[in-house]
């Protein structure tokens, strides 16, 4: 597993300018993330109305690869219904933990397909998997 | 150095590969490599002696407890205690603070006390005494730092007072490498009749240690699963049981328990033999050294180490300007830009071993403004040319990310 695996363009270009990290005014729900191990912590916030996620953005701070991962799946997920993106959070988490390997099925994960290397990278796991935990749990909050 | 190449042929795991390359190793603060023979003393004891000590009466059971209770006086005579009585095995530093925390703390600490701490604590004698402050109404109050990262000296005059039962340090920062005079702070303590704890996690195997407390074994060498708690002994005398069940007892009855004299009161269960036939091997290693050499060793790396960091313009370093005579083999750090996860990664493909983090420290890393940091640590096998790995890749390390130099 060479470094350029992990820390692709994408990666490090996420991960230097974060687009989506701001504060989300009129946000309806606010889920922090914490990663001890490595000491990244997000705070993922979401405007969710008739079911679809208008708007998401987050703060906080961590290494690249959670900076990174968070960055993209924001793009990711701005528009698509609560249940798609908690689908997609699944695909995600299953693509890291090495569950799902299958080039087709993982299409729709778009940039955040990049971060497949992680999966090689056991220490390196809770940092890519981190902001999608988070967006699973704030969208089952939300979903009660 | 000649040295630390003369010492690097005796830990076999330092001669095996990472990753396809050699290993740096760097995070001695963590824990250290074994030489081959804290290893061979290991494997003699699971190959040749190993039963319960204490509980057989056949030849093999009394060679483990012979093994065991040498390792005891080995170890009572390694740090200057008086008698082997005062040493009380543990599984490992955390343990023995928390059976300090547990069985004197809870026992006689009481609301209107306070319990004096620094701001620079490893987690594990940080959170047993909020434990305590909590379970007794005691309060908790912190000595911080000066500018150059040492122990504020007005906050040791001004913070340890009459109400003060206990003070609990540590003998060198595990994240910034400096040495605390715990001579003074145990001398204040004692001068307000408060009792001292002191962690001897990160220094007990890299100076001479003339007891007051605490030890870890696996950072000097020897196996994990081993620690040591010194105490003077009238004061572990009175101190109740941890831990409760086989071994520490006298008499049991249905209702009713004596408990056995030290140190057998305080080692409930079967004991890490092992683990001690590794730290006599250990303690006999590096006393065959003497830590004279093992400090030079350190103390040239850090020197050689230093100047070199401090031309890198995207190095930050922390408690590496201390204005006394006082700095350790432990050099935190962080690269300008660049998480410190992903600069271990970094140094990782090329087979140099540090650690990221917060090192069990948040507390101190939260009051000096830092979320995570560095941190290369070295001991008597490590050479200028780990070093030399080390600060080259170092360089590297901004460019992996996208930034420019
Ligand atoms: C200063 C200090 N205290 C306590 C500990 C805890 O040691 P252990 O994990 O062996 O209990 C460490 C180890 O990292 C340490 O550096
Ligand atoms: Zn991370």
């Amino acid at each position: 597993m060479g470094l350029e695996d992990i820390y692709t363009e994408l990666v490090s270009e996420h991960s230097r300018n974060p687009e989506h990290r701001h504060a989300l005014p009129g946000a309806t729900c606010s889920l922090k993330g914490h990663n001890p191990s490595c000491g990244d912590e997000i705070t993922l916030q979401l405007k969710v109305k008739d079911g679809v996620v208008e708007d998401a953005a987050f703060t906080g701070v961590g290494c690249a690869i959670s900076q990174a991962s968070t960055d993209m799946m924001v793009d990711l997920i701005r528009g698509k219904r609560t249940e798609e993106a908690r689908a997609l959070a699944q695909k995600f988490i299953g693509m890291i933990k090495g569950e799902i390997t299958d080039e087709a099925e993982l299409e729709d994960l778009d940039e955040a397909l990049s971060l497949q290397g992680v999966s090689h990278m056991p220490a390196r796991v809770k940092c890519a998997v981190l902001a999608w935990h988070t967006l699973d749990e704030a969208l089952k909050e939300q979903g009660k | 150095m000649a040295d630390a190449q003369e010492f690097l042929k005796d830990f076999p795991l330092l001669h095996t590969e990472m990753n396809g390359r050699p290993i740096a190793y760097l995070d001695n603060g963590a824990t250290t490599q074994k030489p081959e023979q804290v290893i061979k003393a290991i494997c003699g004891y699971y190959g040749g002696c190993n039963a319960n000590p204490h509980r057989g009466a056949y030849a093999l059971s009394v060679e483990a407890t012979e093994i065991y209770e040498n390792a005891r006086k080995r170890t009572a005579a390694f740090i200057g205690a008086k008698r082997p009585e005062e040493i009380i095995f543990t599984k490992n530093a955390t343990e023995a603070l928390n059976l300090i925390a547990y069985s004197y703390g809870l026992t006689n600490l009481k609301q209107g006390d306070e319990i004096v701490i620094t701001i620079a604590e490893h987690h594990s004698n940080l959170v047993p005494w909020q434990h305590v402050a909590h379970a007794t109404g005691a309060a908790l109050k912190y000595i911080y730092l000066e500018q150059d990262g040492n122990l504020s000296d007005e906050d040791i005059e001004t913070k340890i007072t009459e109400r003060t039962k206990l003070v609990a340090c540590t003998q060198v920062s595990n994240v910034l490498g400096l040495k605390n005079d715990v001579k003074k702070i145990a001398a204040k303590a004692h001068s307000v009749g408060a009792v001292c704890v002191v962690d001897g996690s990160q220094s007990v195997a890299h100076q001479k240690v003339d007891v007051r407390d605490i030890d870890a074994g696996h950072k000097m060498l020897s196996p994990m699963g081993i620690g040591v708690l010194y105490g003077k002994y009238d004061l572990l005398d009175a101190m109740p049981p941890f831990l409760m069940g086989g071994d520490m007892i006298e008499y049991v009855e249905e209702q009713q328990t004596t408990f056995a004299e030290l140190p057998a009161k305080f080692e409930a269960g079967t004991q890490n033999v092992g683990g001690a036939a590794g730290l006599t091997a250990a303690i006999d290693y590096l006393t065959g050294i003497g830590f004279d050499r093992i400090e030079a060793i350190e103390k040239d790396l850090v020197d050689y180490a230093l100047p070199q960091l401090r031309e890198l313009p995207f190095i930050e370093l922390y408690g590496c300007d201390t204005k006394r005579d006082n700095k350790t083999g432990i050099i935190a750090f962080n690269v300008k830009d660049v998480h410190p996860h992903d600069v271990a990664t970094i140094l990782d493909s090329t087979g140099v071993a540090v650690r990221a983090g917060h090192h069990c420290a948040q507390p101190l890393h939260k009051y000096l403004g830092l979320n995570a940091s560095c941190r290369a640590s070295f001991y008597l096998y490590n050479t200028r040319e780990d070093v030399d790995r080390w600060i080259a890749a170092l360089k590297k390390v901004r460019e992996v990310l996208g930034y420019g130099a």
